[in-house]
């Protein structure tokens, strides 16, 4: 479970949290969707304690992320956005590093490395150096290796960034997979399209505060919209000048 | 710890892969320094060496007034040719080209002079900025001065002047350097070139794990792990700490290797540089990569890329070297007080130690615990580098 509250974080005088607020609750898979510069990628870099919010509070499980960031780190599983991997070290060593540095060692640290390499279908290179791997091989080893822990909460930036159909849809499924054994899936994408297909609930995030949140029911009733990319547009407040033709999130984002 | 040791395991193997690292460590550092090293002291051996039993030859201009003084040269070793030059300005052209090292000018005067005991006039042309000129150059001033004082000595004997009268001082000279304190000065340079080395051996891995961790992507989702940053920068500086102690004992290796081949004896000097004296050298020196490994790491911490990183670590490089080379040009003994300042201290003692004399326990240990010392604040701070946002945004 996460929680945000109040959450604000400015760089250099220029906001990129004004004062957001929402929940993630486990057992469901809620998708933080927003046009660029929206203040996605800094809410989930509080979550996971890499960055300190100037006001407000982020919480994984009741333990708050400011306070004990190493308690909230045991906890999370993070695929940050753009992450990468140790060139020179096999996808087993990666993981293994991984496992290490969340105190799994010697057996328990094989036996947990074995069970993401089989989660992610990626055995078949679980002994080559990650070296000149494609997108979607990155991907899905970051990604066990977030998983090597079996963490309760799962944090995604971007997760199918780059990525082709087979990929997204094998992506898919584990994301899916972790929901229903339970765990509180986070995940921030700027694609309407991928948060329609695999989210439970929606938060739209516009600057730097939540424009709409709660299921893609509940957000086209709020905003009037029978298409979700059209309550989309409504909620990030980008469709005053052309109701027929709304500009692009990115356009919205420049604005 | 813990954490800290995986950390380390981690980064030693990844950066044991990485080519670039690994002949910084093995190669360029270790290599660099002998291999330099060996040409310098070659050349300054040739130098001090060179010619002193063989014949010289040099231009004259006007000899044939002066028949006495030709053969005298010769006696010494020192071959006049009259025949090369017309001139006496041809001649000053030549050596002004550097065509030749230096001639002799006999004053058309020169045998009417001498005859009548008036200062009879040679010119020696030479350029004496032209280093490899001085010595030819000292051995035909010292043969001239000898004849002109054999003359001077016959002229007041011929009056019945006793010729010690001229002489009031005798001037004795009583050198009491070893032929291992002779090579200090050239062998102080190794320490110079040892630290070097050690630096070399180990900033690409500092400046891998840290800035290079960042530019790659793979440092953020390191810091979602539930590990202290203290423990992550101490597995990053031990891992540089390491490479550079490898490098280190490398580079010794490799000196003590390149000192049996250099021709130091024929200079008069040995240098002790026994297995045992290399070891004691390690242990003096091997402090400072805990300094070094810090500094590195510190610096790297605060840039955004490899190339940055690499821009900065290797003007920070050159800065604990210095204390070495302003000791090489103002030599010091070592003492208490000068044991806190690192790589002077172990300067200081590594030259004791090639000069074959002993070394105060104490004054090893203190430069052993303040060299360790400030490594250790570089850590901190590095460690307050990684504690900030700063290191990601």
């Amino acid at each position: 479970m996460i929680e945000l509250r109040d959450l604000a974080k400015r760089f250099g005088g220029v906001p990129a949290l004004a004062g957001a607020s929402f929940t993630a609750r486990d057992g469901a898979i809620t998708g933080l969707l927003g046009p660029n510069g929206a203040g996605k990628s800094t809410a989930l870099r509080i979550l996971c304690t890499v960055l300190r919010a100037d006001a407000g509070t982020a919480a994984v499980d009741g333990i708050d992320a400011s306070r004990d960031p190493i308690g909230v780190r045991a906890r999370i599983g993070v695929l940050p956005h753009n992450a990468n991997l140790y060139a020179n070290l096999s996808t087993r060593e990666n993981i293994a590093y991984y496992a290490a540095l969340q105190g799994l060692e010697s057996d328990a640290g094989a036996t947990a490395v074995d069970r993401v390499l089989d989660t992610m279908r990626i055995g078949d290179i679980a002994d080559r150096r990650t070296k000149g791997f494609s997108q979607g091989q990155r991907i899905r080893v970051g990604l066990a290796r977030a998983l090597v822990h079996d963490p309760r909460t799962l944090i995604l930036d971007e997760p199918s960034n780059g990525l082709d159909v087979m990929a997204t849809r094998a992506l898919r499924d584990v994301i899916r997979e972790r929901r229903d054994a339970g765990c509180c899936v986070l995940l921030a994408s700027h694609v309407m399209q991928e948060v329609a297909a695999l989210c439970d609930r929606i938060v739209i995030l516009s600057h730097g505060k939540v424009a709409a949140a709660g299921t893609p029911d509940d957000i086209r009733a709020a905003t009037g919209r029978d298409d979700l990319e059209d309550a989309f547009v409504k909620a990030i407040g980008g469709e005053r000048e052309d109701p027929r033709n709304p500009p692009s999130p990115t356009q919205a984002a420049a604005r | 710890m813990k954490p800290a040791f995986r950390v380390f395991r981690k980064e030693f193997v990844d950066s044991a892969r990485e080519r670039r690292a690994l002949a910084s460590a093995l190669l360029f550092g270790p290599l660099f320094g002998p291999v330099l090293f060996a040409v310098v002291v070659s050349f300054t051996v040739s130098l001090q060496v060179d010619g002193s039993a063989e014949a010289i030859e040099i231009p004259i201009v006007g000899g044939d007034g002066a028949p006495n003084l030709v053969a005298r040269l010769g006696q010494r070793l020192i071959d006049v040719d009259p025949t090369r030059f017309e001139d006496a300005d041809a001649l000053r052209d030549a050596v002004g080209a550097g065509d030749e090292k230096m001639g002799l000018v006999v004053d058309d005067g020169f045998g009417q002079a001498l005859r009548d005991g008036d200062p009879a006039r040679l010119w020696i042309v030479a350029d004496q900025s032209n280093a490899s000129a001085q010595i030819p150059l000292q051995r035909l001033r010292a043969a001239i001065a000898e004849y002109s004082a054999t003359i001077g000595t016959q002229r007041l004997l011929l009056r019945g002047i006793d010729p010690q009268l001229a002489r009031p001082f005798a001037i004795l000279m009583d050198d009491v350097s070893t032929p291992s304190g002779r090579a200090v000065l050239l062998l102080g340079m190794m320490t110079y070139f040892l630290l070097f080395a050690m630096l070399l051996g180990g900033f690409q891995v500092a400046i891998d794990t840290t800035a290079g961790e960042r530019e790659r992507g793979s440092l953020e989702p390191l810091l979602t792990l539930p590990v202290r940053r203290r423990d992550l920068v101490l597995g990053k500086v031990a891992t540089a700490t390491v490479f550079m102690a490898i490098s280190l004992a490398l580079a010794v290796t490799a000196f003590a290797t390149a000192v049996r081949f250099m021709p130091l004896a024929e200079i008069g000097m040995t240098a002790n540089l026994s297995p045992w004296a290399c070891m004691k050298i390690w242990a003096l020196v091997a402090p400072f990569a805990v300094l070094g490994a810090g500094l590195m790491t510190f610096v790297a911490s605060f840039t955004k890329s490899f190339r940055e990183a690499q821009t900065y670590t290797s003007i920070a490089m050159t800065v604990p070297p210095l204390p070495v080379l302003f000791s090489i040009f103002n030599p010091l003994q070592p003492s208490l007080a000068l044991m806190p300042i690192p790589s002077l201290s172990q300067h200081l003692l590594v030259t004791a130690v090639i000069k074959g004399q002993g070394i105060d326990p104490v004054h090893a240990l203190l430069s052993a615990a303040c060299t360790i010392a400030v490594g250790a604040l570089c850590t901190w701070g590095a460690v307050r580098r990684f504690r900030s946002e700063k290191l990601l945004v």
